[in-house]
């Protein structure tokens, strides 16, 4: 009955789900069994790539289910991304010990540096695992809280909400530049030596970080399926397509709101954690506004309200923008920038629309007499790139992304 | 309007006690007294006063901008007067409510314009308005219970969309979206009902048919309905209110109404 209501309903998200197990079957055997030399040998360097791209799936799953599925844009979930790196590179710091250029026991490198004498309060208890956990939930979720709380209650949204999302993780970045603040300035976090005992760079290590970025995919996955299919999923969509009627219906919208926005935030900080072991480096940059943005490029390229539409999205364009990095770096700009034209123009419900459009033929031949098996709150009504379709005092550009985009320099 | 002096909701406030019984102990359900509402030195609401008997059926009518929407406003939360109370029987006191306290308190609203769930079935938009626990943690895990399936299906009936049931809600005419949002106010079992103008843009066959289910609900809710259309006012009026510049011009029978040198007035002075 679960299954079928979270899974089997839901054939897209069967089949990338089943691509990403394979992948994550196929690639320890292919980078630890098969001999360097033969053709089929994945190098350790495209697992860590491929652990890159499953963190960023799972960064693109935690905005799908708030911007697909609530209508809520936000332009600033880098920056819950970024603390979860941030708690997650600060366990790998202490982790160092002695190890570190100068070698001092407790200390990171940049505290000696700025010549501190003692750990500051917010770095303690990062030396233990568990706690290094919690903070990777807690911080970012607190942090979701706060800001939704604040925003959610005075009623902001549309484009407004995206704005102050963007300045948020403006914020952050320009907090976190400073040295002051402790958290290793403009060079952030790295050197990292090893996690939980086991040498950071070491292929077994790689392979086990990217298996547990896949499995917290997979789980992440199922437990964004068990929102949207549920009740509560049916009243998030009712809130995106109209939040009036829905307030008017005895739902506190703005509570709603919030807790998906914490949620989601949640996730965004697990990726980020899982991210940093695997890149090796944390610094300021990840709270640039352009990444957040980037981000949102990733959903909308995919497909939004799909939750695999966003998997898929996060490969494709990842996977693109390594191919075009490599061999021409100046013109990746240009081809994010005409991808996400491209897509708003050509394909608005992004790749698996193009997927999709079988389907739903098939589908509606067979549900017209007979109920669908708890039937899932579809984005098959048009989607527009509105934020906001609400009748109350929002004003909604028609393409706030588009308008976002363009302040930057993309 | 700039959206950050957008007024302030409580977001901890506890819902009152709606599950008493109402205490309609003078047969008034509704009591809405000296209300005054001005937007940037407009008065779209002066000193209005008016009151609902439990289980009428009444009409407002009045000339554009006579202040019938900005009342609905005020009876259900999403504007605050500036003077002025009003009542919900005689204990509960509606300015101190948000939204969605007054909505799950009995008191349903429909749109001028119909709003409803596009992306979800009729059957889906009738089960999120059922009156049921709408805490955000109790829907995640929440079922139709027999009950209130049951209800689900006697809405459908009652509004004539039962053989629609699983067909998107986006897909419907614009006739079925305004029925379809009457049965949406019905699952939440309300007291009041405010309809704004729900004929507006129907068929005439559709229009008799409204009609119809008004009257039919009158009786076991209280029903006030906003509509400019005269000859559908006068196929269901009992009792007429008359708006002009947010205050009541006049009240009684249509025929009363329709005579009064009053209305005659404002309306052909127009």
């Amino acid at each position: 009955m679960l299954t079928q209501r979270l899974l089997l309903s839901d054939r897209g998200g069967m089949i990338v789900l089943g691509l990403v197990l394979v992948t994550m079957i196929l690639v320890p055997i292919c980078n630890l069994l098969v001999p360097e030399t033969s053709a089929l040998h994945i190098s350790t360097f495209t697992v860590t790539l491929l652990g890159k791209f499953l963190c960023y799936a799972l960064l693109a799953l935690s905005i799908d289910l708030i911007w697909g599925y609530c209508g809520i844009l936000s332009l600033g979930h880098g920056a819950f991304f970024a603390l979860g790196g941030y708690a997650m590179g600060m366990y790998l710091m202490r982790q160092i010990g002695p190890r570190g250029q100068y070698g001092d026991p407790i200390l990171p490198d940049f505290m000696v540096f700025l010549n501190w004498k003692e750990l500051p309060w917010y770095w303690q208890g990062f030396d233990m695992f568990w706690f290094a956990l919690l903070m990777i939930i807690v911080v970012p979720g607190i942090l979701a809280f706060i800001f939704g709380w604040l925003a959610f209650r005075s009623r902001v949204t549309g484009v407004y909400f995206s704005i102050i999302t963007q300045a948020l993780t403006y914020a952050l970045l320009l907090a976190f530049f400073r040295n002051e603040m402790g958290f290793g300035g403009n060079n952030g976090l790295t050197d990292f030596k090893d996690i939980l005992g086991f040498p950071i760079a070491a292929s077994g290590t790689r392979i086990s970080l990217f298996l547990a970025s896949g499995f917290m995919l997979i789980i992440a996955y199922i437990a964004c399926r068990y929102i949207v299919t549920s009740r509560m999923g049916k009243v998030i969509v009712s809130i995106r397509d109209a939040e009036t009627r829905t307030r008017f219906c005895g739902y506190k919208v703005e509570s709603y709101k919030l807790w998906l926005f914490v949620f989601s935030a949640i996730l965004a900080g697990i990726a980020g954690a899982l991210y940093v072991p695997q890149v090796g480096i944390i610094n300021p940059g990840e709270f640039s506004p352009l990444n957040s943005i980037e981000l949102v490029v990733w959903v909308a390229t995919g497909g939004r309200g799909t939750l695999f539409g966003a998997i898929v999205g996060a490969f494709t364009v990842n996977y693109g923008k390594t191919v075009f990095t490599s061999y021409s770096p100046e013109t990746w700009l240009f081809a994010l920038g005409a991808l996400f034209v491209i897509v708003t123009l050509v394909l608005p419900k992004g790749l698996v629309g193009l997927f999709n459009r079988t389907k739903k033929v098939a589908s509606k031949n067979s549900s017209s007499n007979t109920p669908p098996e708890n039937p899932v709150p579809t984005t098959d009504a048009p989607i527009k790139f509105a934020v906001n379709k609400s009748t109350e005092n929002s004003i909604s550009a028609e393409n706030p992304v588009i308008a976002a985009a363009v302040k930057e320099p993309v | 309007m700039n959206i950050f002096s957008h007024k302030r909701y409580s977001m901890g406030q506890k819902d009152p006690n709606f599950g008493a019984p109402l205490d309609t102990t003078h047969r008034t359900i509704l009591y809405v007294e000296g209300v005054t509402v001005s937007f940037d030195g407009f008065r779209a609401l002066n000193n209005l006063n008016l009151y609902i008997d439990e289980g009428e059926l009444r009409c407002i009518i009045g000339p554009n901008g006579a202040g019938k929407t900005t009342m609905m406003d005020v009876i259900t939360g999403k504007t605050k007067p500036d003077e002025g109370s009003v009542y919900f029987g005689q204990q509960i006191n509606l300015l101190e409510l948000s939204e969605h306290q007054i909505a799950r308190g009995g008191i349903g609203r429909k749109f001028q314009k119909p709003t409803i769930f596009e992306a979800l079935s009729v059957y889906e938009n009738l089960e999120l308005a059922t009156a049921a626990d709408k805490r955000v943690w109790w829907t995640l895990s929440q079922q139709l219970n027999s009950a209130q399936k049951y209800r689900i299906d006697e809405v459908l009936i009652q509004i004539g969309l039962a053989e629609h049931r699983y067909k998107n809600a986006g897909s419907l005419s614009h006739g079925q979206k305004q029925w379809l949002e009457i049965g949406m106010l019905l699952m939440q079992n309300p007291r009041v009902l405010l309809v704004d103008e729900p004929v507006a843009g129907m068929t005439g066959e559709e229009t008799e048919k409204t009609a119809e289910l008004l009257l039919s609900l009158a009786g076991e809710h209280s029903v006030i309905v906003v509509e400019h259309d005269m000859k559908f006012v006068r196929s269901i009026a009992r009792k007429v209110t008359v708006l002009h510049q947010g205050s009541v011009l006049t009240e009684g029978t249509m025929d009363q109404v329709q005579n009064d040198p009053k209305v005659i007035e404002v309306y052909l002075g127009e």
